[in-house]
């Protein structure tokens, strides 16, 4: 049984991303696997699961989970003994160090990944992204497609890897990288949702919490859709 | 001084004219934008001063605007002359072109784009707000939706006009409690996944049969003075102590909402309200939405839904039917440029039904349904679309969102 957990629909579920849950259901089930997902509502205890989502919010939904998150410490828990973490946007920022508003104002991280969010005078971020992939261990994962839609700019420190080198949009902003992954913490700008617009991804995801390859399913609608948003490119 | 204004208040409008006559006929755009642009420059103040002395209503929210300002057009004309900026230009430009017009002594009614309430109020001085909804809808381009609530909370906090507002809708209550006169109306909601974090406390809002409480303050639904019932085709109205009751044709919950909030507008504004529920139940489609076309020999539905407040409120229509569908997505500057909130909306009851997905953005489409496991083909051209829908004895049902749904009603009127 593959145990999913969403963090927070209800403060971290602005921007759609709640289908990357029901991505990673559908292409577990698709292949005969048991697969739970869990929303966690802003309050409830961060329960024990292999695999847990973050998605984007607003600015004062994002600073109340992220409260949230540090004292129920469920989540720092989890990483403690490797289970997965896939974040998105608001979500990504959290797992960070800190994260200063837009109104200028800092707050805590949870400190699961080695980066820190940051105001700059560039203009929000918001726009089609296509980025390769490059952090070590995802590499099989092709081009990543989504759309980015974010104020702060993300540096990234020794302790992570960039997930993916941006070809086209902004990502992280200040180096062309974008996301960034550490053990099986990864994290994205990416909306799309990311995994409905990335199977290999949301596939090497769930071959993390399995720990075997799966077989392949008949992706050709979202290869059609793929073909569409790759035409960006440069 | 006052000459100089009066001047400069002629030579804007004379401006605006002679542009916007200008872009229609050269077809470009509805005709207003750029003539207002001119004015604006030539006499920054002309929104106030052209609203002067007027009576003026506005009317804003996520979804039902153009509808709810259609009908509260309707209702009050059996009572005065009205202008109306009924074109969809609800922007400040849109409103000097219709203030231009209007006749001495007609009440000047607004649709506002929600970014647009708080100036358009300091400028026009309304004597009456109608506050509908507010939901996540563009967030590439717009404001987040409860940065909206407090502006219009601000706004809330100094007009002098009647505010009418939706009682259903937490985010709605939190802007319009701050006004000194309110009209909390029932206007029902099908969406509140953007109100469940409490916009007073951030406390958690949890919603029942009976309305809506915070489980951490105060704060709760208020007592409706207005009501309506929407369990069957006719229109009831509870207003003032008195039961109206009227065959109404556009369809839904929402619209019964839309309609109880805008005869409530009505009858502030001196509408009789038996006469006026009587006009407005004859608004049968509003800029082609709930319209009934033929394309290409079809029998067609037509309806708008850009955001998914708008598309699950949709679903509750087209529910009780078998009807097959077509279902268009565009993704241009109008509708919002990322169409990640489709994930938002509940396709799933769709399975088992005739759908095929069209417009630009097809293929993010079929992508949500294919993962809504509904089945469906994608067609390239919307009219094609419909064809392939078509089933003998049934009508089509188009849904499709801003510009998906504004290309069909063009070239299927001509």
């Amino acid at each position: 049984m593959i145990r999913i957990a969403v963090l927070y629909p209800d403060l971290l579920g602005t921007y759609g991303d709640g289908g990357n849950a029901q991505v990673l259901e559908c292409r577990a089930r698709w292949r005969g696997l048991e697969v739970a997902v869990a929303q966690v509502l802003a309050g409830d205890d961060v329960p024990d699961a292999d695999l847990y989502l973050l998605g984007g919010g607003e600015d004062g939904p994002q600073a109340r989970a992220a409260g949230l998150l540090q004292r129920d410490r469920g989540l720092h828990r989890a990483v403690d003994r490797g289970a997965t973490v896939f974040a998105v946007c608001a979500g990504y920022q959290i797992l960070g160090h800190h994260f200063i508003s837009s109104d200028g104002s800092a707050t805590p991280g949870l400190g699961l990944l080695d980066v820190e969010t940051v105001r700059t005078a560039e203009r929000r971020a918001v726009g089609e992204v296509l980025a390769e992939v490059v952090a070590p261990g995802w590499t099989a994962v092709p081009t990543l497609t989504g759309f980015e839609n974010h104020g702060g700019r993300t540096r990234l420190g020794a302790g992570v890897e960039p997930l993916a080198n941006v070809e086209y949009g902004v990502g992280n902003g200040e180096d062309a990288t974008e996301g960034a992954v550490a053990g099986n913490v990864v994290a994205t700008y990416l909306h799309g949702p990311v995994l409905a617009r990335n199977p290999g991804l949301a596939d090497a995801l769930l071959e993390r919490v399995v720990g075997v390859p799966l077989p392949p399913l008949n992706d050709e609608r979202i290869e059609r859709l793929r073909e569409d948003r790759l035409a960006l490119r440069p | 001084m006052a000459l100089t204004t009066r001047l400069r208040r002629r030579v804007a409008v004379w401006g605006m004219d002679l542009v916007n006559a200008t872009s229609r006929v050269l077809r470009r755009g509805s005709g207003t934008v750029a003539g207002g642009h001119l004015a604006l420059r030539i006499d920054p103040n002309l929104l106030r001063s052209l609203t002067e002395g007027a009576d003026v209503a506005l009317v804003s929210g996520t979804n039902g605007k153009t509808t709810t300002t259609a009908l509260l057009t309707q209702a009050l004309r059996t009572a005065r002359e009205v202008a109306t900026n009924d074109t969809g230009s609800n922007m400040t430009t849109g409103h000097v072109a219709t203030a231009a017009h209007a006749a001495p002594n007609a009440v000047v009614v607004l649709e506002v784009d929600e970014a647009y309430l708080a100036k358009t109020a300091v400028w026009t001085t309304p004597r009456v707000v109608v506050l509908l909804n507010l939901s996540r809808d563009q967030l590439d381009r717009a404001s987040e939706v409860r940065m909206v609530a407090e502006k219009w909370r601000t706004m809330c906090s100094t007009t002098t006009a009647t505010v009418v507002a939706n009682a259903d809708d937490p985010l709605i209550v939190y802007a319009a409690s701050a006004a000194s006169s309110v009209v909390w109306v029932a206007a029902g909601s099908s969406w509140n996944l953007d109100a469940v974090g409490c916009p007073s406390c951030g406390g958690h809002i949890a919603f029942g049969d009976d309305g809506w409480a915070c489980g951490h303050c105060a704060f709760r639904r208020p007592m409706p003075s207005v009501a309506c019932r929407a369990d069957d085709g006719d229109l009831e109205v509870a207003l003032d102590g008195v039961l109206y009751r009227h065959p109404f044709s556009l369809p839904g919950a929402f619209n019964r909402g839309n309609a109880a909030l805008a005869l409530t507008a009505a009858s502030i504004l001196g509408a009789a309200p038996e006469q006026a529920i009587a006009a407005l139940v004859e608004v049968k489609s509003v800029a082609g939405r709930y319209s009934h076309e033929v394309v290409e020999g079809r029998q067609v539905s037509l309806l708008l839904a850009k955001n998914p407040a708008g598309w699950s409120s949709l679903f509750e229509v087209v529910a009780g039917n078998g009807d097959p569908l077509v279902l268009s997505i565009n993704a241009r500057t109008a509708d919002g440029a990322d169409p990640s909130w489709l994930y938002d909306v509940p396709f799933e009851v769709l399975r088992g039904r005739t759908v095929v997905a069209t417009g630009d953005r097809r293929h993010d489409l079929s992508v949500r349904l294919h993962y809504a496991e509904v089945d469906h083909v994608v067609v390239d051209d919307q009219r094609a679309a419909i064809t392939r829908a078509a089933t003998p004895g049934r009508p089509v049902t188009f849904i499709g969102n801003y510009t998906a749904f504004g290309a069909l009603v063009a070239e299927v009127r001509g």
